[in-house]
């Protein structure tokens, strides 16, 4: 038991440097207000009411499947992955509605989507909307039937 | 003759370039799972058919994956405990590089062999969106079990222990 508890926590010693841009645990800090659930997006799409959508998590992800239309613009846990988001962004009106998703791991432990939602707002992005992945994006988008687009 | 040929064939490989990426078909329990193989970055050579007749554990993770990172401690414990037993781990790496994968396992000891991912791979075994997720293969080479989500060591360690018990005495 003591030897499971000191291996879990040289584990979380050991992972600090790993994930230095943005702590997992940061999506938890993203207001309700601005999260936008599947349902609500997969609608949109139906409706052809289509805003800019970002995947700001991994490419190895994003090159499986993404939601049709929407741009690679991560990870958000690294500089350049901002940097490739800052470039992304920089096209779009500040004052219109975007999306961000991520969904490489469950909600409360994503290491990308706080860092690139807290970069827009900090670009003055005053409609950002973060798609809420309680799971990952396999279980609450793909599994779920909504739209996607394999391959990169 | 020879110029049509050439046209038909640029014709067939343009339009399948263009073609939409097949859907990857879900796996299932009692699924043989797909082969694969690859080098390790530790070098050698890693063949999922080799490994007939030991039970396996496939974990796809990522550098970037906390909950992964957390396995990995007890996924090198019950390499440790079973091993000798006929289990085998295999590491998926899902990281964008080689690099970042080399150098989590510089700070992290592996004893077992990691693989280098990426999205054939993850297609291969029904798309793998999210992590953590494993896959545990009997001697048979069918799917056991399929786990995505919070590790649960315990539940693993159980599982492993109840199908190496088909295959041998413990």
């Amino acid at each position: 038991m003591r030897l499971a508890i000191l291996t879990h926590l040289l584990t979380i010693l050991l992972l600090a440097p790993l994930t230095a841009s943005a702590a997992p645990g940061d999506a938890l800090t993203i207001p309700a207000a601005v999260q936008i659930q599947p349902a609500e997006l997969a609608a949109m799409l139906k409706a052809g009411d289509t805003p800019p959508i970002l995947q700001v998590g991994f490419s190895v992800m994003y090159q499986q499947a993404h939601i049709p239309n929407s741009q690679y613009a991560g990870p958000g846990n690294k500089d350049d992955g901002l940097l490739n988001l800052k470039s992304h962004a920089d096209l779009l009106p500040r004052d219109k509605l975007v999306v961000i998703y991520c969904g490489c791991c469950p909600w409360e432990k994503c290491p990308n989507i706080a860092a690139a939602y807290k970069q827009l707002i900090g670009m003055g992005f005053t409609k950002v909307r973060v798609l809420y992945l309680a799971s990952n994006f396999g279980a609450d988008w793909v599994d779920k039937g909504y739209p996607v687009t394999r391959g990169g | 003759m020879s110029r049509v040929l050439v046209t038909t064939l640029a014709l067939l490989l343009a339009l399948a370039a263009n073609a939409p990426a097949k859907t990857p078909i879900k796996l299932k329990l009692g699924d043989v799972a797909p082969q694969f193989v690859r080098g390790d970055l530790q070098g050698h050579p890693f063949d999922l058919k080799a490994q007939r007749g030991r039970i396996v554990l496939i974990d796809f993770w990522a550098s970037w994956c906390p909950p992964c990172i957390v396995a990995i401690p007890h996924l090198s414990q019950l390499q440790k405990k079973y091993g000798a037993r006929g289990f085998q781990v295999v590491g998926v790496s899902m990281d964008d590089s080689a690099n970042t994968t080399k150098e989590t396992m510089k700070k992290i000891r592996f004893n077992y062999p990691v693989v280098l991912g990426d999205a054939k791979l993850g297609n291969l075994y029904g798309g793998v969106l999210g992590l953590p997720q494993q896959f545990l293969i009997g001697a048979d080479g069918k799917i056991l079990a399929i786990r995505s989500g919070a590790f649960e060591p315990t539940a693993l360690d159980k599982g492993i222990a109840a199908a190496l018990k088909k295959i041998g005495p413990s």
